[in-house]
């Protein structure tokens, strides 16, 4: 009985290799589903995000010094001050992963700007994506998950991803939070009340530097972000890049070149930070495609992927904590 | 007074235009929720427009119901058969009130304002509401489902009036 299925063995490993080099063409698509039980894995933290489910929420304020606005009619960008809810966390489906062994530093903003006018960004460390379409996203997390070996032979078979890996092979993570640059990735269009449309990335801007880590232990970037803002504001410029007519506003993996025209719109304050759980941020969709009137989404393929993704993960875990909270009252 | 044999010609418009309404809503909404395609974004947005069409297009066929002379049942039809049909009649009514409903309550306590068309936006909480959302996308979910079967039983009903019984049924609304 052995024998056929050993025999077999080696044709079946050379059929599933070549499925794979010719996946890696045009990879096999896959559903906002098929995308969010990859992130979640095998381990389930009921409740949490499926994607950088370790974090903390963070509030404060935008400056804004008005440079923007001849190019955006959002409301934010007039001179003044917004107020913001925010989130500082870390890749991976870990509620609890250590927060310095993770590869991907983020920034989330909340924007509530009136009843009818929301605003949602979702930032990085990485200025690009390694590939263009989530699809391929899709074989990156597979790669990453089978581990070094397997991610190196995904980078070797995507020469798109080449800035990305520039960009990871020179880059120091800080010893906080505050000392990161966060990076919108994917390019939008500012509107502006001409109704002209002019394609834009943003990158929130550090203030200050950390070269070396205060704290250790699992929540070393946490502890430390909350003690430097309980000393004093945390602030970042918050810096929009310009594309020109020759850049192509719809592929991530390509940052635009650095002669670019760039405006800083005004600073990112933060001035106050608190667990997950005990605060406003864990409840909300951080999805980037929320946008008030005055920005609008590219085609960008992996920007276009995130709303119908980050869905995925919101009704999952809005689905356990409502449960979760019928049978706590039930227990009433 | 005798009841006239075919649905009125507001009734006809109503009930195809909203079939067709319905038809491409819940195929929409269907594919949405998997797709990661760029179309995603515009089929998502044009959901949520068409929703509060739907909203509207409904509350004007229910007052417009409510005026008409309806067609009555084939006599001949057992009292069990009519009561099936009134029942299903009201939940159809039911489910269509209740899908754009519950789809702008999910979008409501999701703090995710709706822009209908770029001409305006419906408003949304200023701050989320993780359970409440939780609970009417769920019920948009489930409705979805039960509006497709009470469809497909509401196309087998106007099938065996016509070609089993023979009736004028089906013809009543053509």
């Amino acid at each position: 009985m052995m024998q056929p299925n050993t025999l077999m063995l080696p044709a079946l490993l050379t059929l599933l290799l070549s499925a794979g080099s010719a996946a890696a063409k045009t990879p096999p698509k896959v559903s906002a589903q098929q995308f969010v039980d990859l992130q979640q894995g095998n381990s389930l933290f009921a409740g949490f995000r499926r994607a950088h489910a370790k974090g903390l929420c963070v509030s404060g304020e935008f400056r804004s010094n008005g440079e923007l606005a001849p190019y955006s009619s959002a409301s934010l960008f007039k001179a003044g001050v917004t107020p913001f809810v925010g989130r500082l966390s870390i890749a991976g489906n870990n509620p609890t992963a250590p927060d310095l062994k993770a590869p991907v530093r983020s920034l989330a903003l909340s924007f509530s700007l009136s009843r009818t006018e929301q605003w949602r960004l979702a930032m990085n460390t990485p200025p690009v994506m390694a590939v263009a379409d989530p699809h391929t996203f899709y074989q990156q997390i597979q790669a990453i998950q089978a581990g070094p070996e397997a991610i190196q032979q995904f980078f070797a078979a995507h020469p798109e991803s080449s800035e990305f890996r520039t960009w990871a092979a020179q880059y120091k993570p800080s010893g906080s939070f505050a000392g990161e640059t966060y990076h919108s990735i994917n390019a939008f269009y500012l509107i502006n009340s001409d109704g002209q449309q002019q394609a834009v990335r943003w990158a929130l801007m550090p203030t200050v530097t950390a070269d070396t880590m205060a704290f250790d232990g699992d929540n070393a970037l946490q502890q430390e972000i909350s003690a430097r803002i309980a000393e004093g504001p945390v602030v970042f410029n918050w810096v929009f890049t310009l594309a020109d007519a020759s850049d192509d506003e719809n592929n991530a993996t390509k940052a635009w070149p650095a002669s670019r025209r760039q405006v800083n719109a005004g600073q990112i304050v933060l001035t106050g930070t608190a667990a997950q759980l005990e605060s406003n941020c864990h409840g909300i969709n951080f999805d980037p495609l929320v946008l008030p009137s005055g920005i609008k989404a590219t085609a960008d393929p992996i920007l276009r992927a995130r709303s119908a993704a980050y869905a995925e993960s919101y009704r999952r875990r809005a689905k356990e904590q409502f449960q979760g909270a019928l049978e706590e009252s039930s227990h009433d | 007074m005798t009841k006239p044999t075919r649905f009125p010609l507001s009734m006809r418009l109503f009930h195809w235009g909203m079939a067709a309404l319905m038809l491409a809503m819940l195929t929409a909404g269907l594919l949405m929720v998997k797709s990661l395609e760029p179309w995603q974004l515009n089929v998502l947005n044009l959901h949520k427009a068409f929703g509060l069409l739907a909203l509207l297009l409904v509350s004007l066929r229910l007052v417009n119901r409510l005026r008409q002379q309806l067609p009555a049942l084939p006599d001949s039809l057992p009292a069990i058969q009519k009561a099936i049909a009134r029942a299903s009649h009201y939940l159809l009514y039911g489910l269509m009130f209740a899908m754009p409903l519950s789809g702008y309550a999910m979008q409501y306590f999701a703090g995710r304002p709706v822009e209908v068309f770029g001409w305006f936006r419906l408003p949304a909480a200023l701050e989320v509401n993780i359970g409440l959302y939780s609970l009417f996308r769920e019920m948009h979910g489930i409705l979805a489902l039960a509006l497709v079967a009470l469809i497909m039983l509401h196309i087998a009903g106007a099938l065996h009036h016509h070609v089993i019984r023979k009736d004028k049924v089906l013809k009543s609304m053509l």
